[in-house]
């Protein structure tokens, strides 16, 4: 073999890159994901023999970055959920940069598991877990603000963590104290700013209107999510992706009205938390009537018989029985 | 970048100019320097590409390679470079492909020599790098972006692991050369300092520090060979991900 070969190219270029942590705790593995915010590695700690994960921003002479980063650092501290990646540590790198130290999640993004959930259930199931962690934020005065696909890790065993909080928005008393002692607001975005992806990102945030995002955007991105998992398609951007999924006549009308409701265009139009659409896409699942959709006389029998199939054979088959059982005896 | 334990050596532009303000330069020797810097950089992607994408034989593809470098110091057709146009390195791509057009309609062999630094290159050693390295190119800019960077990181490696065994630091490069360039299965910091003897705090220390000369030189070695700041910057950020300013 003569010159580097491609792997060692490709080794060096990843080495030189690697930050210089100025501690010899965490030993860098290899680089497992790189955005636009920064880069994450997965490394070993040698203080308590286990894998963990590094996040560290690109640039050393961003403010902004640092900022978001520190947000991020903190929202997961914030936030003790097992839907939530729990924070280790946080450290700065030699050059200055903020990196922070979080568990190792194995799994695949939501976007590679896809193709793995084959039944409709199976999706449902899933998106409720998803909605489970973002909940809770919202509960502690967390909005998420970028909640897509590839932002959602799923397990071996189906569990479901919720990453990326780097652009979250923190509300909360402190947030009426930073006038004096902190010009920049707490999700480390100016105004006009857009945050977000585009396709899970609602129309107000599209704007850049950021005083008027509540949790109301992480249910339109969730309604964006439920979306994808239901039609395998990611909404068009600019299109009316509520609109769209009335359409899907392939979907039961329930869910279509639970999907429509999320991706509403205005936030008034929308499910007013994150635990009211996931408790309507639960009510679904387990055959019962849900919020976002009036049923006809028709549908509301349809849903009756096979949500109490069995019961109704029971007692068909007793009352047939109990002729039998009459006639014969006359 | 923390480059402070890092410091300047030959062999790598000692500056950040461009290669295009030091071939433009007035004085002779810093032109003749500046175009060597280029040849040592740039003539083993124009030989691969000449070989690989134009499937020229070995003899043809040295005959051009050195034909084009001697016309480009003799016409200073390089120095034509509008950084605003393209990256420096396609713009060599583009030449070396118009100066074959040429070389073929004309069927003509150019004159070597005419006062450029002369460079010793090893165009078997470069035969046998395009055998062992086969992988397809997805295109010509995509290949020649390949082995520029492939021939930017032999030359980065060569002059740090001279600096360091000159520098009694051999078991700094052997570390680097065992982890990062061409690691075994499984290879490990702790097996590593058992197999040098050395602390687990050593070696990280160690590697990280030759991993930062690496960068240096590597980033010295770009910047002597993009066509402006700008470029460099770019480059840098796509090569490693960081921004230098």
């Amino acid at each position: 073999m003569s010159g580097l070969s491609d792997a060692a190219v490709s080794r060096l270029r990843a080495a030189a890159a690697w930050p210089e942590l100025g501690t010899d705790r965490y030993e860098i593995l290899e680089e497992i994901g790189r955005g636009g915010m920064g880069a994450v590695y997965r490394a070993v700690d040698a203080e308590l023999d286990r894998e963990v994960a590094i996040k560290v921003p690109h640039d050393a002479h961003s403010p902004g970055l640092d900022r978001r980063l520190r947000t991020e650092a903190r929202v997961l501290a914030k936030l003790e959920h097992p839907g939530i990646v729990p924070i280790h540590d946080v450290g700065r790198l030699s050059d200055g940069r903020l990196f922070y130290v979080m568990k190792h999640v194995r799994g695949r993004t939501l976007r590679d598991h896809l193709g793995e959930l084959t039944s409709l259930n199976e999706r449902l199931r899933v998106f409720e877990r998803i909605c489970e962690p973002v909940a809770f934020a919202h509960a502690h005065g967390c909005i998420h603000r970028d909640l897509k696909p590839e932002n959602v890790m799923v397990g071996s065993f189906g569990e479901v963590m919720v990453m990326d909080w780097g652009v979250a928005r923190v509300s909360g008393a402190d947030q009426n104290t930073t006038a004096t002692d902190a010009p920049p607001p707490r999700d480390g975005t100016q105004p006009g700013t857009v945050v977000g992806t585009v396709g899970f990102m609602p129309p107000e945030q599209a704007r850049g209107s950021s005083a008027s995002i509540d949790e109301r955007a992480d249910v339109y991105s969730l309604g964006a999510i439920l979306y994808l998992l239901l039609t395998g398609e990611v909404p068009v951007p600019g299109s009316d992706p509520a609109a769209a999924i009335r359409r899907r006549s392939d979907l039961p009308r329930p869910l279509r009205s639970i999907g429509a409701r999320a991706l509403a265009a205005s936030p008034d139009d929308r499910y007013r938390s994150v635990a009211a659409l996931a408790d309507d896409v639960s009510r679904f699942r387990a055959g019962q009537a849900v919020d976002a959709h009036v049923e006809t006389l028709v549908e509301r029998t349809v849903r009756f018989t096979r949500t109490y199939r069995a019961a109704i054979l029971l007692v068909l088959a007793y009352i047939v029985m109990r002729g039998l059982v009459a006639v014969l005896a006359g | 970048m923390g480059t402070d334990d890092v410091p300047t050596r030959g062999g790598f532009p000692a500056t950040r100019h461009s290669v295009i303000e030091r071939i433009r330069d007035t004085n002779p020797d810093t032109r003749r320097a500046a175009f060597g810097d280029l040849v040592e950089g740039y003539w083993k992607p124009v030989y691969k590409h000449l070989r690989v994408t134009w499937r020229l034989d070995a003899e043809e593809a040295r005959d051009l390679t050195q034909g084009f470098f001697t016309d480009a110091f003799q016409k200073a057709w390089l120095e034509r470079f509008e950084p605003g146009k393209a990256k420096f390195r396609t713009f060599v791509r583009v030449c070396a492909d118009r100066f074959v057009m040429n070389a073929r309609q004309s069927r003509s062999r150019l004159k070597r020599g005419g006062g450029a630094r002369t460079i010793s290159v090893d165009f078997d050693g470069a035969d046998r790098e395009i055998f062992d390295h086969h992988a397809a190119p997805s295109g010509p800019d995509e290949y020649f972006h390949q082995e520029f960077v492939r021939a930017l990181f032999e030359r980065t490696l060569q002059a740090v692991r001279h600096e360091y065994e000159s520098s009694g630091r051999s078991v700094h490069y052997a570390l680097f050369d065992r982890y990062d360039v061409a690691p075994g299965e499984d290879v490990s910091y702790a097996q590593l300092a058992a197999e040098f003897d050395l602390s687990a705090t050593q070696v990280t220390n160690y590697l990280a520090q030759v991993r930062r000369t690496f960068r240096a030189r590597a980033l010295e070695a770009l910047a002597g060979l993009c066509g402006s700041d700008a470029e460099f910057q770019r480059e840098a950020r796509d090569l490693f991900g960081v921004e230098v300013r």
